[in-house]
């Protein structure tokens, strides 16, 4: 896992060094979450964040269930791997496997996949794009994938997910204040919501299903909470 | 400031070279892209451009902003000691620093370039760029000296260019009053209440941190014209505020009564819920008084202000706020003779308010008796309002670009059919000032939906047979007038010095407050 991790952060700098840019931020911010607390000492580049890495160390701690970070240090082991379906806006499911100790906001980007926003169609190509543009574009965009605003440490609730199960949902603590106050304000929020960055993996949750929200139309969050599913 | 101009000009020109130089090197830059500029490099900016380098992969994208720094409201308005949330920045970073976008900031839409301008250089201008004024109480005695808007008073102490010269005078009262119950005001008192060796290690403008070390106010009143359960602001900052060490804490318990109309707003809305039960749970759990050191944060339900005394002296200066006491009313009303009219008084005060009045809605009116407080402070936290620019259509009534999910129309009347092809609004521009940041992200997706829409159905003239100027010509026109733009590479040489400054104090940054030094080291 940590190397499949490190074989990507040198290609992505690799590839933001070809094209002449700065990585220290892009790549840092990678680095900063919460499950690869252990390499943080490596990393000193970013100033601004140092001061409340403690934070969001202790919140991971406070937050999560059983399993710690050490505990999937070797998360190679099939057996500290759980199953976990993502079922996306358009109810396209994805399967990933994911270790134990790890929350489902870092699983979902570890395997591309988007919790924020919704995903629109992109519209068939019209003849002024041309497909060499598109490959490229898309290589690069797979290092574009986002973090989750807050990047993990609860002030922003844009990783929201819904668990689908309720049995499942009941295997989870029960969220803290800080959660429930960022859950306030996701959009399409229903009864077993849960923030991504707070789910962590654990054996129990194996098989268990998410739904990624589908975004409402409605902005008016200061007061309007839509229907449950 | 003319050799920090020069500078700027040699630095955004060889920029722009480098950038047409590098552009031939990456065959993923199509020759005729998509040119898109958003103005405005807040949230609602960067989610736009996000999704549009995401939606559109020939497209090109430039964000402008009249400061030289990007970010917007993150840097200017989330308040210092929220750090957590102003992460975003990192991945907003990742946008700027994408190859298909630019930053340029320091030069304004509306007197640097026109609209008309940009809408000729580029295909597409999305205008995100929020509000930047405050909507008035129109009350007798608002301009005089000590009462502030809440947006001025956020801005002076998170270090904004055109806040730092408005010193508000801390030292000659110990009372605060602060007009509006939602988020920003709750920071604003937080910051006046906050013990400054907490505030000391954020980043904080420097000017702010001085004033509140030496600060008199020990009271501040948050005053709503509403009621517990109605007011606006979320959990997380009302906990916030509640747990501040060694504050006491007044809320009268009658104003907790909750008539059947407050128990089916607290029955359907969550965060009116919690917001209730946090205060409910601070009314019953608070000492009947204040020690003598303890600092006090008051709340006060059902009050409007009426008008403002001044000391009485000539001075100009507030002493006091007159208020109403209020009361909550349906906005449906059974219907009689007297009730009628007051019905249509309710309708019109609320329209005149710009707040939506639907069934179950209450608006509080007033009764027609008084109370006074003292106080030489006075921060009106009663909403933002945005600014039209010369050639846009806007709503003045609502404080809006009249818009149909982004898409601009020509006319105020809302006619669907009469659009202003290639201009497009977002964030609060577009839909009024609320909501948080990730509100913008959804926003974002839905602008950036119809232009992709117009793009696909030819709304919008193909790139290859159209060609626009985009940044070269913006760049260029800009220096004809002897403009200079700052690009995002300055940026980030004044982040790393507010940084290297803000380590020298323990601070996580050290902001530079005024226009000049921000110049300077970008241009060094």
């Amino acid at each position: 896992m940590l190397r499949s991790r490190l074989s990507r952060i040198g290609v992505g700098i690799v590839k933001e060094l070809s094209r002449g840019q700065c990585t220290a931020l892009c790549r840092t911010s990678f680095i900063q979450r919460p499950y690869s607390a252990c390499w943080r000492p490596q990393v000193e580049l970013h100033l601004e964040t140092k001061g409340f890495q403690g934070t969001i160390f202790q919140k991971h701690c406070q937050f999560s269930s059983t399993a710690t970070s050490s505990d999937s240090a070797n998360g190679s082991d099939p057996e500290d791997m759980i199953s976990i379906t993502f079922v996306g806006k358009d109810g396209e499911e994805k399967d990933i496997k994911v270790p134990v100790g790890m929350s489902m906001l870092e699983a979902a980007h570890e395997n591309d996949i988007e919790l924020e926003g919704k995903a629109w169609k992109i519209p068939p190509a019209p003849s002024f794009y041309h497909s060499d543009i598109f490959l490229c574009s898309s290589l690069i965009l797979c290092f574009y994938v986002t973090a989750g605003a807050c990047e993990g440490s609860l002030a922003c609730s844009t990783c929201h997910v819904i668990v689908m199960d309720m049995e499942y949902f009941n295997k989870l603590e029960d969220p803290a204040d800080e959660e429930n106050d960022m859950l306030d304000l996701a959009f399409g929020l229903t009864e077993t919501s849960r923030l991504g960055c707070q789910v962590i993996a654990k054996p129990e949750l194996d098989g268990m299903r998410l739904a990624i929200p589908a975004a409402t139309r409605n902005f008016a969050v200061d007061g309007y909470i839509p229907k449950p599913h | 400031m003319a050799i920090f101009d020069q500078a700027i000009r040699r630095l955004s020109l060889s920029l722009s070279l480098s950038r047409r130089r590098s552009s031939l090197s990456f065959s993923t830059l199509s020759s005729n892209p998509l040119r898109v500029c958003v103005v405005g490099a807040g949230p609602a900016g960067f989610y736009t451009a996000e999704k549009m380098l995401k939606a559109h992969h020939g497209a090109e994208v430039d964000i402008i902003d009249r400061l030289p720094t990007p970010f917007g409201l993150v840097r200017s308005g989330v308040a210092p000691d929220h750090p957590e949330t102003k992460i975003v920045m990192n991945q907003f970073s990742k946008a700027a620093q994408h190859e298909r976008c630019s930053f340029f900031g320091n030069f304004t839409l509306g007197s640097s370039v026109s609209l008309s301008e940009l809408r000729e250089l580029y295909h597409v201008v999305v205008l995100a760029y929020g509000a930047e004024s405050d909507r008035a109480l129109g009350i007798p005695g608002e301009y005089l000296s000590g009462i502030h808007s809440a947006r001025e008073f956020v801005w002076w102490y998170n270090g904004h260019p055109d806040g730092k010269n408005l010193s508000p005078d801390l030292k000659s009262t110990d009372t605060a009053v602060i007009l509006g119950q939602g988020n920003v005001a709750l920071d604003a008192a937080r910051i006046l209440l906050q013990s400054t060796s907490v505030l000391a290690t954020t980043d904080i403008a420097s000017h702010a941190l001085e004033a509140l070390e030496q600060s008199s106010i020990r009271k501040v009143y948050l005053v709503g014209r509403r009621g517990p359960a109605q007011a606006a602001c979320t959990a997380k900052e009302l906990r916030e505020v509640l747990g501040i060490k060694d504050l006491y804490i007044h809320i009268n318990e009658v104003d907790l009564h909750k008539s059947p109309e407050d128990e089916e707003v607290l029955k359907n809305n969550r965060i009116h819920r919690r917001v209730y039960e946090l205060l409910s749970k601070a009314a019953t759990s608070a000492p009947s008084h204040p020690s003598s050191s303890q600092r006090e944060l008051h709340f006060v339900f059902f009050r409007k202000p009426d008008r403002f005394l001044d000391s009485g002296e000539g001075s100009g200066r507030v002493a006091g706020v007159h208020f109403e006491k209020t009361v909550l009313k349906g906005a449906f009303l059974s219907i009689n003779g007297v009730v009628v009219t007051a019905l249509s008084h309710l309708l019109y005060v609320a329209q005149h308010l710009n707040r939506t009045v639907g069934p179950g809605k209450q608006i509080a009116v007033g009764t027609g008796s008084y109370e006074y407080l003292d106080c030489g402070l006075v921060l009106k936290s009663i909403g933002y309002k945005s600014l039209p620019v010369d050639g846009l259509p806007f709503d003045h009534e609502k404080g809006v670009v009249p818009n149909i999910k982004g898409r601009v129309l020509a006319e105020t009347s809302g006619d669907p059919t009469q659009l202003e092809k290639g201009l497009y609004v977002c964030g609060w521009l577009k839909r009024g000032p609320t909501g948080i940041i990730a509100t913008n992200l959804y926003c974002a997706e839905e602008t950036v939906a119809s232009i992709s829409e117009d793009v696909h159905q030819g709304e919008i003239a193909p790139t290859s047979t159209f060609p626009k100027p985009g940044r070269q010509g913006l760049l260029q026109l800009l220096d004809n007038r002897d403009v200079r733009a700052v690009p995002f590479s300055a940026w980030e040489k004044i982040d790393s010095e507010e940084r290297r400054l803000g380590n020298l104090r323990s601070k996580p940054r050290e902001k530079l407050t005024t226009y000049e030094n921000l110049l300077k080291v970008a241009t060094e």
